[in-house]
């Protein structure tokens, strides 16, 4: 199963719009526009884009503290992102979530979550609620390598396997949970390897490769939508900037060599605009992508300053579906 | 109206929101005897969820399930195993609508049973309400007799936002007559005047209201006349019901099994100085759990919970 012409276009555009968007971020945080921690997803598009191209637009996903680029892979629109990230009124969250939040419900998000691993039984839940309700849907639980030690990420593939459930475990392993190395916290270098516990496919992919990602999530979306059950993916990618935008992190846990390897020789944008020219997309359809992209980054950003800031008042908004009378 | 136990009161309850609802559904461990032995009719296998021990796994799956279109009841059987589920309730259902900005609701139920003076020892015997009241976001409910059982179980399920369930498994035996029509609910948020009374006001929490209720008899013979309120619901909490009992009494006692330490009474009697204390007429009672563990020894343990004569020697510290 490989992408028609028009997908491939729009994967292209999806994995830009994550890179420039993430990229059009460090000068607005030092202006003080956007407040607050901020984790970049520059390096790991080709994931993210590549697993969500398999999804229908009704599939469910949750993702994590690096939260830009779920709803951009998921085909969410710009300027509520970035309103967000200023903290704005008309920000996806309406200003309560920010960055580690982005969860943009129009295109299936049901949750970002900064709790290391804690949106893995969501999108179980997600699953079974799927199966429940007849729909066909799958949900997509996106973790990284640090997650992979939680336990509650076991406790859900062993339900989601005896119960059979629609769901894909998508691990975005970029090698490092903050600044911890995963050769210094996993048992054997390998997470797809503990799916066999659990007696589904565990299969490991090249995260750079958008194409490949695409095809291993095809394959356990088929299996998912056919009542077989989960799978586990692990795509192996890596971060390209810091742990969070403007961090310091000064212990030596990556060399500057190993980060200057990835970004030379495995940048998964860079990879795929190479295969989409071979594949005969010319120089003057792909400039019109990127044109497009950095239009859609100044629209938003615009936007987003524009907008206006949330009430004090309006702080009791959205805690209960009915008021209870809180006190201020 | 039929005659129903607490804890058939709480099938009862089920059945009929099952019954009624298709979104809804069951999810917790050692569940599936209920369905059966038939005790919730006849429903779809994919309506009841046996699940593995697992309790924070399965918690949150019901967070994902309630927020994508089902109404989930988790049960989670003894309250002291919530503690295993709080990243999910705490972090996840409490918090999701407002930081989403109410992009997305979490319908969910969470059911739990309190033991004690059962020598069940302590992993088995807490009372974990009141952390929960610390938790913007969360519905907190413990009723206390048959009728509001059934009736605020059912307004909790179809309430859209996050509810946790209290009960107490010493009233799982008591009887009474409860309306039997399926769409009788007992709203959350209502405190139950249970006895008219002029000379203090005894508020009882959860299980402590057939305690607080005997007490009220046995101040009777003394000519002293208690206002009896059970406060049934915990987060909203009716304020205004106690107020206004304590502006007409001047006295307050609060009745809780809880542990002493910023408690539900603390939180009662916290109100009641702040907004009545003009007019209180003697210092606010608290009769409690002192904070130590639940021990196994039931010599040692009876001791330890608020009983008639304890609620009615604080009701007269304040009298006289």
């Amino acid at each position: 199963m490989s992408l028609q012409v028009d997908q491939r276009r729009e994967a292209y555009r999806r994995m830009l719009a994550i890179r420039s968007f993430e990229q059009a971020l460090p000068k607005r945080i030092a202006a003080g526009e956007i407040p607050g921690s901020v984790h970049s997803s520059v390096g790991q598009e080709a994931t993210l884009v590549g697993a969500c191209m398999a999804l229908r637009d009704d599939d469910y996903i949750t993702g994590t503290h690096r939260s830009h680029g779920h709803p951009i892979a998921k085909g969410a629109r710009l300027a509520p992102l970035m309103a967000e990230l200023m903290g704005r009124a008309t920000g996806v969250c309406k200003g309560r979530g920010g960055s580690m939040h982005l969860a943009d419900r129009s295109v299936g998000i049901i949750g970002e979550s900064a709790i290391v691993g804690a949106g893995i039984p969501l999108a179980t839940g997600a699953g079974l609620s799927a199966l429940v309700r007849g729909t066909g849907q799958v949900s997509v639980a996106f973790f990284g390598d640090g997650a992979a030690n939680q336990g509650v990420l076991y406790e859900c593939l062993n339900m989601a396997a005896i119960w059979k459930l629609p769901v894909i475990f998508l691990c975005e392993n970029n090698l490092y949970a903050a600044t911890t190395p995963a050769s210094t916290t996993h048992a054997q270098p390998d997470i797809a390897k503990r799916a066999a516990g659990f007696d589904i496919p565990g299969v490991i992919v090249d995260g750079q490769d958008l194409d490949a990602v695409f095809e291993a999530t095809c394959v356990a979306v088929k299996r998912a939508r056919r009542g077989e059950g989960p799978s586990l993916i692990e795509a192996k990618t890596y971060r390209f900037d810091e742990h969070a935008i403007g961090i310091f992190m000064p212990s030596h846990y990556r060399t500057a060599d190993e980060v200057e390897h990835y970004r030379r020789e495995r940048d998964p944008l860079a990879l795929y605009r190479m295969r989409l020219l071979e594949a005969g997309h010319g120089e003057p359809e792909l400039a019109g992508i990127e044109h497009s992209v950095a239009q859609a980054v100044d629209d938003a950003l615009a936007f987003a300053k524009g907008s206006p800031h949330p009430a004090p008042d309006s702080i009791f908004d959205f805690l209960y579906s009915n008021p209870i009378g809180q006190q201020a | 109206m039929a005659e129903l136990t607490y804890l058939g009161a709480i099938l009862e309850a089920e059945k009929e929101e099952m019954a009624r609802d298709p979104r809804v559904i069951l999810i917790g461990e050692d569940i599936a005897l209920y369905s059966a032995s038939g005790a919730l009719g006849k429903l779809d296998p994919k309506r009841t969820w046996n699940a593995p021990i697992s309790e924070l796994g399965f918690s949150g799956m019901a967070v994902g399930a309630a927020m994508t279109g089902l109404r989930p009841i988790v049960d989670l059987t003894i309250a002291s195993f919530v503690y295993l589920a709080c990243d999910q309730i705490i972090n996840q259902a409490a918090k999701i609508r407002f930081m989403t900005g109410g992009q997305a609701s979490v319908p969910v139920v969470f059911r739990m049973s309190m033991w004690h003076n059962g020598a069940n020892a302590a992993q088995h015997s807490d009372r974990p309400y009141p952390m929960f009241m610390n938790v913007p976001g969360l519905k907190v409910i413990a009723p206390a007799t048959p009728a509001d059982m059934k009736g605020m179980l059912k307004s909790a399920i179809r309430d859209d936002d996050p509810v946790l369930v209290f009960e107490d498994n010493d009233l799982w035996g008591k009887k009474e007559a409860v309306a039997t029509d399926p769409d009788h609910l007992v709203p959350i948020g209502k405190a139950a005047v249970r006895r008219a009374g002029t000379d203090v006001t005894i508020v009882s929490i959860a299980g402590c209201l057939p305690h607080a209720d005997a007490a009220v008899g046995q101040l009777a013979k003394e000519e002293v006349s208690a206002e009896l309120i059970d406060v049934r619901s915990l987060v909203p909490l009716d304020r205004a019901t106690i107020l206004e009992s304590v502006a007409r009494t001047g006295r307050l006692v609060v009745v809780d099994y809880a542990h002493r330490t910023a408690g539900a009474a603390a939180e009662i009697a916290a109100i009641v100085a702040e907004e009545g204390f003009a007019t209180l007429r003697a210092p606010i009672q608290r009769v409690t759990t002192p904070d130590v563990q639940i021990p196994f020894s039931p010599k040692l343990e009876r001791p330890l919970y608020p009983n008639k004569d304890r609620i009615v020697a604080a009701a007269r510290r304040i009298l006289h």
